[in-house]
C-alpha cells in the first residue's frame, strides 16, 4: 500500500501569541514548533497500514519553510520512509493555495490512500484535505475517527452532531483524520537516529501566483474577558449565584 | 447587487436549528450588499421547518430533490451547490461551521475555485467586498480577513450568529437535482442517546475536569444538565478524555471543540490554556473550583470556590426551581 501523509509544522498548542509588528502575522521569536498534533493520527494510521499490508511506502510531503524539514524529520522518526518538502516562505492563509501546490504534487503518483489531519491547530482552515480531493476527483471522508479497509473498499466513522456517521467509499481516497482515530506512537531513539539518513527532497514552489483571494487585514488579540466575580463560597454562595445569571447575565 | 446564498441542513426531514443562524448571518450579508437571501435545501423529498425560513430573512427557499439526498452524499451535495451557485452568480455562499458544512464548504470551494473563510464569527462588507473574523490559534487570535472576488464562501460558527426575525416572503421553490450520488455514501447515523445534545451547539454547556476525581462523578454534572431541561450538553476537559472517562466527542478545548454557548459552567477545571482557547468566546462563564488561584477564574464571569461534589448538586436544585 503506497501512502501520502500531507502534514504541517505549527506552533505548538501552548505558545502564548504575540502579533508581529506588521500586525498581521504571528511573533515567531521564541515560539517552539510542533508536527500539527491531528497530523500525529494521520502519520500512525498510515504506519498502520502498511504493517498491516506488510509492504508499502509510507510518504510525507509538507508544505512550508525550510524549518518544515525538521517536522519531516519526526514523521520520517516515527517511522514513514521518506519525505518532500514544498518549500516557500509563508504557507498561505488561502487554504485552496495549499490544496493546489499539494495536488500537483500528488497527482499521478499511484497514492492508495493521501491521508491529513482534520485541521491545522494554528489556521484552523479545516479545508485543504478535501480540497486536494477534490482537485484531484478522488473519494473523500474527513474527521476520520475509526477506520476499516478491506479489499479496495474502506468504512469510516466520523463524528457528527449527535451521532456518528458511517461512510463507505472506494480506494484510492482522501481521508483526514480526527483524534481519537489511533493512539501515536513517540518517535524511539532508534527512529531519531534512521530519520536522518531517509530520503527527503526539498522542492520550491510559489502557489497562487500571486493573486491573492485572501487577504489578511489585521490579526489581533481578542478582548480581555472582564475580570469576574467571586460570587462566595460552598453551596451557601449558589442562590446568588442563580439570582445573578438570571438578573444580571440574563443567562437563564 | 449580489445575492446571498444559504445552504442549510436537514437530518431525517427536519430542517436543522443551525440553519436558522445560517439564514441570519446570510441575511446580514445581503442587507450589506443590496441583495437577496436565497435558502437552499438538499433533501430526499419536502423539508419541515422549510415553510419558517421566511420569518428569518430568507426571500426564497429552494429545495433541491434527489433520491440519495435524504442522507449527507458529500460529492453530490457538492455538485449541486456548486452548479447551483454558478448559474445563480450569487454574490456570497454561507454554510454552517457543523459536521456536515466543514466537510462540504471546502469541496464546494474547490469546485468554485475560490477561497473559503471557515468558522467566521463576524462578518460584513467593507468597499463591496465581503470581510469576515475568524479565530486561529485556538481562540488565542483574531484573523480579519477580506474576500476578493466573488462569490465569497464562508461558513459560520454554530451558536455564534443568534437567529434574528427579519421577516420576508420566503417563497417556495423545488426542483429535482439531476446529479449522481456520487462514490462516497454515508450508510447509516448511529445516533447518540436520545436527547444528547452536541456540545458544539447547545446553549448551555456543563464541563468537567480532573477535579470530578473519577469517571463515575460525573453524573453529578449529567443531573444539572438535565436540570436545564433539554438545553445542556456535558463538556469534558482535555485531561479527562485523555484519562479516557469522557469520549473525545465532549472534548472542549484546543484539540477538541470550541463552543460558544450562552453559559458555559467549568467545574473542577482548572483553566489550561488549550482549554480556555476552547470556550472563551462563551457569553458568561461560571467555574466552580476549590483552589480559588485557579487560572478559570480569571476568565469566568462569576466564580464559586469550594467543594464542587456540595456546590453542583444545590446549584442542580436551584436550576430545578427556575423551570419548576
Amino acid at each position: 500500500m503506497k501512502i501520502a501523509v500531507c502534514i504541517k509544522r505549527v506552533p505548538d498548542s501552548e505558545t502564548r501569541v504575540k502579533i508581529a509588528s506588521d500586525g498581521k502575522s504571528l511573533d515567531e521569536a521564541g515560539v517552539k514548533f510542533i508536527l500539527n498534533p491531528y497530523d500525529e493520527f494521520a502519520v500512525e494510521e498510515a504506519l498502520r497500514r502498511k504493517e498491516q499490508a506488510a509492504g508499502g511506502e509510507v510518504v510525507v510531503i509538507a508544505l512550508g519553510p525550510a524549518a518544515a524539514q525538521e517536522t519531516i524529520r519526526t514523521a520520517l522518526a516515527m517511522g514513514a520512509d521518506r519525505g518532500i518538502l514544498l518549500q516557500l516562505d509563508r504557507i498561505p492563509m488561502d487554504g485552496l493555495e495549499v490544496a493546489q501546490a499539494l495536488a500537483a504534487e500528488l497527482k499521478g503518483a499511484g497514492f492508495d490512500l493521501i491521508l491529513f489531519g482534520k485541521m491545522a491547530i494554528d489556521d484552523y482552515n479545516h479545508q485543504v484535505g478535501p480540497m486536494v480531493a477534490e482537485l484531484l476527483d478522488l473519494p473523500c471522508v474527513t474527521t476520520v475517527a475509526h477506520l476499516e479497509i478491506e479489499g479496495g473498499k474502506g468504512v469510516a466513522e466520523r463524528e457528527i452532531e449527535g451521532g456518528v456517521e458511517v461512510v463507505e467509499f472506494p480506494l484510492p481516497a482522501v481521508l483526514t483524520a480526527d483524534k481519537g482515530l489511533n493512539d501515536p506512537r513517540y518517535p524511539a531513539l532508534k527512529g531519531i537516529m534512521a530519520a536522518k539518513k531517509k530520503p527527503l527532497e526539498v522542492k520550491s514552489v510559489s502557489p497562487g501566483g500571486g493573486a491573492r483571494g485572501l487577504e489578511i487585514l489585521a490579526l489581533t488579540l481578542p478582548a480581555e474577558r472582564k475580570e469576574g466575580k467571586i460570587v462566595g463560597e460552598g453551596p451557601a454562595a449558589v442562590p446568588e449565584l442563580v439570582r445573578l445569571l438570571r438578573e444580571e447575565a440574563k443567562a437563564l | 447587487m449580489s445575492h446571498v446564498l444559504a445552504v442549510l441542513e436537514q437530518r431525517d426531514g427536519a430542517l436543522r436549528k443551525v440553519s436558522h443562524e445560517v439564514v441570519t448571518g446570510a441575511r446580514r450579508l445581503a442587507d450589506a450588499l443590496g441583495g437577496n437571501v436565497d435558502a437552499l435545501i438538499l433533501a430526499a423529498g419536502a423539508v419541515r421547518g422549510a415553510d419558517q425560513l421566511g420569518r428569518f430573512g430568507a426571500d426564497k427557499v429552494i429545495t433541491l430533490t434527489n433520491a440519495a439526498f435524504g442522507m449527507y452524499a458529500p460529492e453530490g451535495y457538492a455538485r449541486a451547490i456548486a452548479e447551483r451557485v454558478q448559474s445563480g452568480g450569487y454574490g456570497a455562499v454561507v454554510f454552517a461551521a457543523s459536521a456536515t458544512g466543514k466537510d462540504l464548504a471546502p469541496r464546494v470551494a474547490a469546485r468554485l475555485g475560490r477561497p473559503l473563510a471557515q468558522e467566521v464569527t463576524d462578518l460584513a462588507v467593507e468597499g463591496g467586498a465581503v470581510t469576515v473574523i475568524r479565530p486561529v490559534y485556538a481562540g488565542k487570535a483574531l484573523l480579519k480577513l477580506k474576500i476578493n472576488g466573488a462569490p465569497a464562501v464562508i461558513s459560520l460558527r454554530p451558536s455564534v450568529f443568534t437567529p434574528v426575525e427579519r421577516p420576508k416572503a420566503g417563497t417556495q421553490e423545488s426542483a429535482t437535482a439531476a446529479v449522481p450520488a456520487g462514490r462516497v455514501i454515508v450508510r447509516a447515523i448511529k445516533a447518540a442517546e436520545a436527547g444528547t445534545l452536541d456540545v458544539a451547539e447547545a446553549p448551555i454547556v456543563v464541563s468537567g475536569g480532573r477535579g470530578l476525581k473519577e469517571p463515575a462523578n460525573f453524573k453529578v454534572l449529567e443531573e444539572l444538565a438535565a436540570a436545564f431541561a433539554g438545553r445542556a450538553a456535558v463538556g469534558a476537559s482535555r485531561a479527562v478524555v485523555d484519562a479516557g472517562w469522557r469520549p473525545h466527542a465532549d472534548q472542549v478545548g484546543q484539540t477538541g471543540k470550541t463552543v460558544s454557548p450562552t453559559l458555559y459552567v467549568a467545574v473542577g477545571i482548572s483553566g489550561a490554556i488549550q482549554h480556555l482557547a476552547g470556550m472563551r468566546t462563551s457569553k458568561v462563564i461560571v467555574a466552580i473550583n476549590k483552589d480559588k488561584d485557579a487560572p478559570i477564574f480569571k476568565v469566568a464571569d462569576y466564580g464559586i470556590v469550594g467543594d464542587l461534589f456540595e456546590v453542583v448538586p444545590k446549584l442542580t436544585e436551584e436550576i430545578k426551581k427556575q423551570h419548576g
